[in-house]
């Protein structure tokens, strides 16, 4: 039995499998719309996610299954100080798999210690948010053709922003892959992902503060939102949340071929005004997002479909 | 000059740091054993001015002196059998380390969770960086380099 803690649990060649068999619902929905008839997918979620939650929960009932779980911690026996081993030890007997998501980082690693089922980290705390970065590497290799061989732009808040260290693990993996990471002081990269990722597997990368001084070197542009959540500081938040504002203006400066991602939802980074500019992919990736999820469940559940 | 009994079978940890001694005591959970153990502290040192020494008589496979390359490598580990030193132990850090330090992040799991154990792995050997095993924050050693 598998669990998906991290993006880096499937090897390459294992990613290029499940997103094939992605890209295969995609083509052929049909095929796929029974495959999980009679199984559950719980959704555990400690805290508040109507996305992610979503994602997967329409992930499941595509694939025929069902889905039961909770969506905040209050409407769970967490409130009643049950652990996590606890509650999956449970859910094992209600659900064939799992999908949690909870604000202490390393929650659902320990549930996957003590889990009869597949636990799939659907976001903990700051750490890791491993379904999102499969979503990211289907949008890009379906959108871009390739992984690798592009240099991409991560703005925002960098140094809280679990898809952005999830995502650049995941991508170090390819070939001749340029990062160039834009942030405020405040929010720079955080040293382990500089340090122990980047430099240590002799990543190119640079870091800038100038959203405009990336964007004309750009092939794919990946913006993120300060997350208010992150920040034990109101103060703090309000100086961070409007530093970056992409919009018509800057979008002149960016190829005519870079795509703009995001793992939404946005605040105020991304105005709606390019939402109708073909390079702006951010609502192609929640459908990706779906489809990725879709063959998580069938790889981690073992299903085969002919 | 103290003279404390030689020993049979068993380890003499030598050359640790003054004062440390009791910690170490700790970490080896000597206090758990049934065994003879001689705790000298403040010693004259030709080499370090003063150190703590521990001489403890038992089978040598009981102790876990791994944890001893993570609290300070610089100490002599002398291995005695019939009461002569017939080995000395490089020490190395080690590869995890299971409720010896503690993550101090308070998004941690361990932080609400206090009956796990407190579990971490060697990240950078050469940066002598361990990190918590759930939520990966890092956890440099305070050791000394020679």
């Amino acid at each position: 039995m598998r669990h998906l803690m991290s993006p880096l649990d499937f090897s390459v060649e294992e990613l290029d499998r499940l997103l094939d068999l992605a890209n295969d619902i995609e083509a052929n929905p049909e095929k796929y719309a029974h495959a999980c008839s009679g199984r559950k997918l719980a959704t555990l979620f400690y805290e508040p996610s109507t996305r992610t939650r979503l994602s997967f929960e329409a992930a499941m009932l595509n694939l025929g299954g069902s889905v039961l779980g909770f969506s905040s911690a209050d409407s769970s026996s967490a409130a009643k100080g049950e652990s996590v081993s606890d509650t999956i030890r449970v859910i094992s007997c209600y659900a064939d798999i799992c999908a949690m998501r909870h604000p202490k980082e390393g929650a659902p690693l320990v549930a996957s210690t003590k889990s009869r089922i597949p636990v799939i980290n659907a976001g903990d705390g700051g750490h890791q948010h491993p379904t999102q970065t499969l979503t990211d590497l289907l949008t890009i290799r379906s959108l871009k053709g390739r992984l690798g061989k592009f240099t991409i732009g991560l703005c925002g808040d960098l140094k809280f922003g679990r898809t952005v260290h999830s995502l650049i693990q995941a991508l170090i993996r390819y070939p001749d892959v340029n990062f160039i990471l834009i942030s405020p002081e405040e929010l720079r990269i955080p040293d382990n992902i500089r340090e122990d990722v980047l430099r240590r597997n002799h990543q190119n990368f640079k870091e800038v503060v100038r959203l405009e001084d990336a964007l004309p070197d750009l092939d794919l542009l990946y913006m993120t939102r300060v997350q208010k959540e992150r920040f034990f500081n109101e103060e703090d938040y309000v100086r961070m949340k409007d530093f970056y504002i992409l919009d018509r203006e800057k979008m002149k400066l960016a190829g005519p071929d870079m795509i703009v991602l995001h793992p939404l939802p946005r605040v105020n980074e991304i105005s709606v005004d390019i939402d109708d500019d073909p390079r702006a992919a951010y609502f192609k990736q929640v459908q990706y997002g779906v489809y990725v999820r879709m063959a998580l469940i069938l790889t981690l559940l073992e299903v085969k479909v002919c | 000059m103290l003279n404390v009994g030689q020993l049979n079978e068993g380890v003499v940890l030598d050359h640790i740091e003054a004062g440390k001694s009791m910690s170490i005591y700790k970490y080896l959970k000597l206090d758990q054993m049934d065994c003879c153990v001689a705790i000298i502290k403040n010693a004259h040192s030709n080499k370090m001015g003063k150190k703590d020494i521990i001489k403890v008589e038992c089978p040598i496979d009981e102790l876990d002196l791994n944890v001893l390359g993570f609290i300070d490598h610089r100490i002599t580990v002398n291995i005695i059998q019939n009461g002569a030193i017939v080995a000395k132990k490089d020490l190395k850090l080690p590869k995890k380390l299971i409720n010896i330090i503690h993550c101090k992040n308070p998004r941690c799991i361990t932080s609400i969770e206090q009956e796990l154990d407190q579990i971490f792995f060697l990240a950078d050997e050469e940066r002598e960086t361990y990190r918590c095993m759930y939520c990966e924050e890092k956890y440099r050693s305070s050791r000394k380099k020679n």
